[in-house]
């Protein structure tokens, strides 16, 4: 389901990056999408490319530490496009629609009054994408896909 | 030929190679090789942080003589704000300043009073960039001249030179940033020679202006500095030699009133949060201490700051009276400084001065402030993908346990600099003790093989 710009040539440099991500440990939450954040500045990304990425990994991050028990955030950067794949084995998104809505949120109220679960992580993930996929089958889990387009 | 110039420098006898320094460095510019610290040009900012890390009082702030006087005709003295925080509360400011001319100064000059016309020419600033309307008339040719049309949120400021540097060296991003405007001393520096060489007919260059530095980021900004030329300071004097000279001088020296011009919020600026309080503007933050100055710069990149208007940031602890060159402990200090600030209130006579100097170009650096991006892996993106994909598998190699034995301050650390070409796998001790004891498994191997020629062992016969 991830697009790859690599196509199978070996010699086009890649790298891949994956995080566990543990739900409902607040303590650790965050981390990810740090390191995320600081091998991009390593690899000298253009700033505003970071913000985006960084925005998407954490609020991905968030949404596997607030409602699935656990899940795996995966980046990958290609010579003309970053990638970042969050999958979960949570439980699903029942109405797409009604998550895609700004302010619309289904974290419980303990989550809430931690200051999480305002309901803007989806809208901000796909206003960051250049490429936005959303797959979730209630039961089963989510999975979510952006691509950010590199410059040049 | 080095590049850059640092105050910061290791006394290589007194070194043991105990790695203390290397995890305090906030950009990770010591190695430890051959026994003795190593610090990585590039990346020094001069913030001192070593200095104070360091058990062995290796690492030192090299500063000028003060013999270096004798190098010029009229020498003036510019103590810095901190400095009155040094002295005991009895001491009348004006007492120490009488001091200062005693130790063969021909004048005085307070960088507490090059802090008043910045704040005033930073009011200035913030009014035309935020306070008031987009539209800015063109007649107005000082603010044309500060670029207001790039106004973005937060602006920093630039009183800190490590804080320049670190921002050059981590934060490139945000130079635009960095408040156009020069720091005090940079300030009265100029305002002393033009003044000077008016009123006494001598060339600027006779004049020797002497910065009394409480740290060595203000040396390397006298030596070497960033937006500047040639800064307009002609020596930086060590805080600490200064005080004791001036202790000796004390008894008998002139305290007369006058000498004292500075207002109390210039003076102010010694200590952390006193540029702010003496700007006086809302929306502000002031933040000391070069590792929260780190994490409140990464809250800025990520855009988390936008409604401040005016970040102020220090390097050291407490502000400037923190510096690793001051004598006096940086509580008690601010609790001097303070009292000062309250009790020195002066009205600031100078606004039209201000706007006069303004116009001249005397608060503007004269250059732009150049990025020194060293954190990244490589110019070219895909071989820093590349880099960057051996960093991740050289790193799963090394324990992650951050011990300093091999010199660098992280395993992560380590890794890059193995990428980089600067080290090498068996530089890690966990590393080498894992070869030597597979190397040791095989010689028992070996040692026990007995060749088919032989019916006995080689060994106790």
């Amino acid at each position: 389901m991830a697009e790859n710009a690599n196509n199978g040539q070996k010699n086009v440099p890649v790298l891949k990056l994956s995080f566990p991500i543990t739900g409902k440990n607040f303590g650790a939450a965050g981390e990810a999408s740090s390191r995320i954040k600081g091998t991009l500045q390593k690899i000298g990304v253009a700033p505003q490319i970071i913000r985006r990425v960084a925005i998407v990994a954490y609020e991905t991050e968030m949404n596997i530490v607030i409602h699935a028990d656990r899940g795996e955030l995966t980046l990958t950067v290609n010579p003309d496009c970053i990638e970042i794949v969050a999958a979960d084995s949570g439980a699903g998104i029942a109405d797409r629609e009604l998550a895609m809505q700004e302010g619309y949120s289904t974290a419980p109220d303990y989550i809430r009054e931690m200051g999480f679960g305002a309901g803007m992580g989806l809208p901000n993930i796909k206003r960051c994408a250049d490429k936005f996929d959303l797959q979730s089958e209630p039961g089963k889990g989510t999975t979510v896909y952006v691509r950010i387009n590199l410059p040049g | 030929m080095e590049k850059y110039f640092h105050s910061v420098t290791l006394n290589r006898d007194e070194c043991k190679g105990c790695t203390n320094c290397i995890k305090h460095c906030p950009t990770e510019a010591i190695r430890v090789r051959d026994g003795k610290a190593h610090i990585l040009e590039e990346r020094c900012i001069d913030c001192g942080e070593c200095i104070r890390a360091c058990p062995n009082h290796a690492k030192v702030a090299v500063t000028d003589p003060f013999d270096s006087l004798q190098n010029f005709a009229y020498k003036v003295v510019l103590p810095a704000p901190s400095f009155f925080g040094q002295f005991k509360p009895d001491i009348p400011p004006a007492k120490i300043l009488g001091a200062l001319l005693k130790l063969g100064f021909d004048a005085v000059y307070e960088v507490a009073l090059g802090a008043d016309y910045v704040t005033e020419a930073i009011r200035h600033y913030l009014r035309e960039c935020y306070y008031s309307k987009p539209l800015i008339s063109s007649a107005d040719t000082a603010v044309e001249r500060l670029n207001p049309v790039q106004c973005p949120k937060p602006l920093i400021s630039s009183a800190c030179p490590a804080v320049v540097r670190l921002i050059q060296v981590r934060f490139p991003n945000l130079i635009p940033h960095i408040m156009p405007i020069e720091s005090p001393m940079e300030v009265s520096g100029r305002i002393v020679k033009a003044k000077l060489s008016k009123e006494l007919g001598l060339p600027p260059e006779k004049i020797g202006t002497f910065f009394i530095t409480p740290c060595p980021a203000k040396v390397t900004a006298v030596k070497d500095p960033v937006a500047t030329q040639k800064s307009a300071i002609d020596g930086a004097l060590s805080m600490a030699e200064v005080y004791s000279k001036v202790l000796v001088n004390l008894p008998g020296a002139s305290s007369d009133e006058t000498l004292q011009v500075a207002s109390g919020a210039g003076i102010g600026w010694g200590r952390a949060g006193g540029e702010n309080q003496a700007i006086g503007r809302d929306a502000y933050l002031s933040v000391d201490g070069i590792h929260n100055v780190i994490a409140v710069l990464e809250e800025v990149e990520m855009g988390k700051l936008n409604d401040i208007v005016y970040l102020e940031c220090q390097s050291c602890p407490g502000g400037c009276i923190g510096g690793p060159l001051t004598v006096e402990n940086q509580f008690i200090s601010r609790v001097r400084i303070r009292k000062l600030a309250e009790n020195l209130t002066k009205p600031f006579n100078h606004r039209e001065e201000v706007k006069d100097l303004l116009a001249k170009g005397l608060f503007n650096g004269q250059g732009s402030i150049q990025p020194r991006p060293i954190m990244q892996l490589d110019p070219d993106i895909s071989t820093a993908i590349q880099k960057m994909d051996e960093l991740e598998r050289t790193l799963a190699d090394l324990p992650e346990l951050d011990c300093g034995s091999c010199g660098a301050p992280s395993c992560r650390a380590l890794a890059e600099d193995i990428v980089r070409g600067l080290a090498s796998e068996t530089d890690c001790i966990f590393k080498l003790r894992e070869r030597v004891q597979a190397l040791a498994e095989e010689m028992v191997d070996l040692s026990r093989k007995t060749p088919p020629a032989m019916g006995k062992k080689m060994s106790g016969e």
